[in-house]
This record gives C-alpha cells, sequence and structure tokens, in this order.
C-alpha cells in the first residue's frame, strides 16, 4: 500500500468506501435503502440528499463539538439534522417535484437514517472539520452507490428500464415484485451475502 | 359509518399497507432485535405505546398551532422534538412509577427515538390530512402492524437456528431479510381486502 493510502484522510476516505460500508457491513440506514431504491432516479435523488445531509451535518457538528453539553447532545444532533432535512425537502420540492411526490415521506425520514445519526455521535463530535467532511462525503458515496446498485437490478427487473429508458425487449414481462417491498428484501439480503462473503468478515450468529 | 371507516384504517394499516412490510419503514430495530422472540415483543409493545401517544400530541400541536401561524414548514423539527421529549418523558415516567413496566421494556426506550416508524406515522398523519379520530386509531393500526411483523420474523428466525445451516455470509442481517421478504410477500395477499387512500 502506497503511503498516500495510509494518511489519516485517505484512511477515514477508504474506511468509509468500503471497510466500515454503512449499508452492507453494519447493516444501517437501510429503510431508505429498501424503500427509495425502486428506481434509479429516486435512488439518485435520495442519495443527494443524504450526501448533502452528512456534510452539512458533519460541518456544523465538528465545528461546534466543544460547546456541545454531552446531555443534550442527542437532541442537539436531531434538530441540526432535522433543519438540513428541510432544506433538501424545499429544494426537492421546488426542484423535482415528480421526483417529491414518488419518495415524498421518506425525504422526512432522512432524519431518523441511523447513518446520520450514528456518524454524528461516532465521528463528528471527536474529530476536526476536515476529518469530518472527508468521512461525511465517503458515507455519503457509498450510501449513493450502493442505493444505485440496487436500484439498477430493481428498475431493470422490476420496470424493464434505467433511469426510465426502456433496456429490456419487447417481449420481457415485467417482475413487478421486484418494485415492490419483497423485492427488496430480496435484492439487499443478497447483496448483503455477497458482500460478507467477500469481506470475509462473515456473518454473526 | 365512522366506525367503519376506523376499523377500515386500522385493518389496512395492520395487512394491507402494513408499515414494516409495504412501506419498508423500521427496518434498523427490525433487523437488530428480531433475533430473538423476546425482544421483539418488548420492543413491539413498546413502540405501539410510543406512536400511539405520539401521534396523539403532534396532531394538535400540527393542525392547532403550525397550520394558524403559516409555519408548517418547520413540522420535521417540531415533531422530531415531541418525539424525543416524550420518550424521555416516558422513560422519567416509567422509572419513577412503575419500576416494574421499566425492566421489561425500559431500555428499549431510548431506540424507539430512531426508529422512523414514529416520525412516519406523524408524517403520513400530515400527507393524508386525517382527523384526529382516524389519526389515532391509524397510528395504533401501524404501530401494531408493525410488531406483528417483528413477532412474526422474530419466531421464525428463532426456528431457523434451531434447525438451519444457513450460508456463513447470509446468517444475522441477511436471512432476516429473506425471511422478512418473504413474509412481505404472503401479506401481498391481504391487497384487496381493503382499500384506503
Amino acid at each position: 500500500m502506497s503511503s498516500a493510502a495510509k494518511s489519516p484522510g485517505m484512511k477515514t476516505f477508504l474506511n468509509g468506501i468500503w471497510r466500515d460500508h454503512p449499508i452492507f457491513s453494519m447493516v444501517l440506514g437501510i429503510c431508505s435503502a429498501l424503500a427509495v431504491s425502486n428506481t434509479v432516479a429516486n435512488a439518485l435523488a435520495m442519495g443527494a440528499g443524504v450526501t448533502f445531509v452528512l456534510l452539512a451535518t458533519g460541518l456544523l457538528i465538528s465545528l461546534l463539538r466543544s460547546l456541545i453539553p454531552g446531555r443534550v447532545r442527542m437532541i442537539t444532533y436531531m434538530i441540526v439534522i432535522a433543519t438540513f432535512v428541510i432544506v433538501v425537502d424545499r429544494s426537492l420540492h421546488a426542484l423535482f417535484p415528480d421526483i417529491r411526490q414518488a419518495i415524498g415521506p421518506y425525504v422526512g425520514l432522512i432524519i431518523t437514517n441511523c447513518i446520520i445519526m450514528g456518524r454524528a455521535e461516532a465521528f463528528y463530535a471527536q474529530n476536526n472539520v476536515g476529518q469530518s467532511l472527508l468521512d461525511a462525503l465517503a458515507n455519503g458515496i457509498s450510501y449513493t452507490y450502493t442505493l444505485v446498485i440496487i436500484a439498477v437490478v430493481r428498475e431493470l427487473l422490476g420496470f424493464g428500464t434505467i433511469l426510465g429508458f426502456q433496456v429490456m425487449p419487447d417481449t420481457f414481462v415485467n417482475w413487478v415484485v421486484m418494485a415492490m417491498a419483497p423485492g427488496a428484501f430480496f435484492v439487499l439480503s443478497i447483496f448483503i451475502w455477497v458482500s460478507r462473503s467477500l469481506s470475509k468478515t462473515g456473518g454473526d450468529e | 359509518m365512522l366506525g367503519v371507516h376506523l376499523l377500515t384504517v386500522f385493518l389496512a394499516a395492520i395487512l394491507t399497507h402494513n408499515i414494516a412490510l409495504t412501506y419498508l419503514l423500521g427496518m434498523c430495530p427490525f433487523i437488530s432485535l428480531s433475533r430473538n422472540l423476546r425482544t421483539a415483543s418488548g420492543m413491539g409493545f413498546a413502540v405501539i405505546f410510543v406512536i400511539t401517544l405520539t401521534a396523539m400530541i403532534n396532531w394538535p400541536i400540527y393542525h392547532l398551532i403550525l397550520v394558524p401561524t403559516g409555519s408548517e414548514i418547520i413540522y420535521y423539527v417540531v415533531f422530531i422534538i415531541v418525539i424525543a421529549a416524550t420518550v424521555q418523558l416516558l422513560e422519567m415516567l416509567m422509572e419513577r412509577f412503575f419500576p416494574v413496566l421499566q425492566a421489561a421494556f425500559g431500555i428499549f426506550l431510548p431506540l424507539i427515538t430512531v426508529n422512523c416508524t414514529v416520525l412516519a406515522v406523524s408524517l403520513f398523519m400530515v400527507l393524508r390530512d386525517y382527523d384526529y379520530l382516524t389519526t389515532v386509531v391509524f397510528a395504533a393500526g401501524s404501530a401494531a402492524g408493525w410488531t406483528l411483523a417483528i413477532v412474526v420474523v422474530a419466531a421464525i428466525n428463532e426456528k431457523l437456528k434451531l434447525v438451519g445451516d444457513v450460508p456463513k455470509g447470509m446468517r444475522g442481517p441477511g436471512i432476516i431479510m429473506v425471511i422478512a421478504g418473504i413474509i412481505a410477500l404472503s401479506f401481498l395477499g391481504f391487497s384487496g381486502m381493503v382499500n384506503v387512500s
């Protein structure tokens, strides 16, 4: 491994993107991963929203970390996160009303996405601004690419399209269950299986 | 007529529009707690209680304070504060007056703040423009549906440990999701039974 990969900034970034992958290895934030991954467009919008909230929260919490009293830190994080989620919700409302319509309540539920709360508690409250922003970016990217991978599979099988463009031949019969809740469970469980087998940490009992 | 409407909303929230198996909400605690039946049911009852209570508090706050003052835009922040405060208050009350209950599901209370079903029920209430009575019934039904789902999955998962030879990478979250997927498939069978928007 080169020396660059060992520098703390790079390590933070790589950890977030692969080693401590929030969805596959720690199984966090999967409500939205399951619910919003039925089409690629929804997944991209959700990923961008979560990445923005992660970055903004990381910036603010790491700047204020010495000022937040320990006893009320959770509620402080929640208020900070909820405020930025309002920003995301309003922006989606103005820029992409169709997507906002489709993923409606799930935007509000970014507030309770355990990835953001978890990173705030475990990382931003203890690290400086630069490190926190890197960590936020890494977690945001890994969350987004995971959602998009799952969404590609589900949209392809469920609607025969990718990003709305017809990909499958006309003879393909849409596998509707894939676009519904059970499909989300099955696809995500297969991804978790593959990722856990590859990373050699194995499943837990 | 009103009774029929309420019953429809209640049944829909439990069966056809189950909050865990149709809307895929509350999945973090769902995956981590459905490894054993006792914890699953303990969490389930705590969730029923908290969801119903917070919906009962959030409705008047939204319709009597936020809407008249034109500040609906901040309802995310308000709802999450109400939920966190309610959970905290419940914890303190239980510690003081009901130590038995506290021992039974006190440990689940802090976890409920980040259970997205609680917030989701309040958001759905606004989105669907429910009146007060419908909101309460809908909240209780959704919570009962979530509990039903987690208890069923936990029970199957417990039995699976006795007989199953689950592949290594699939153990834990993976297999729980497969079980949940199959249960969700079977819940699709209820669709068409009741129709509610």
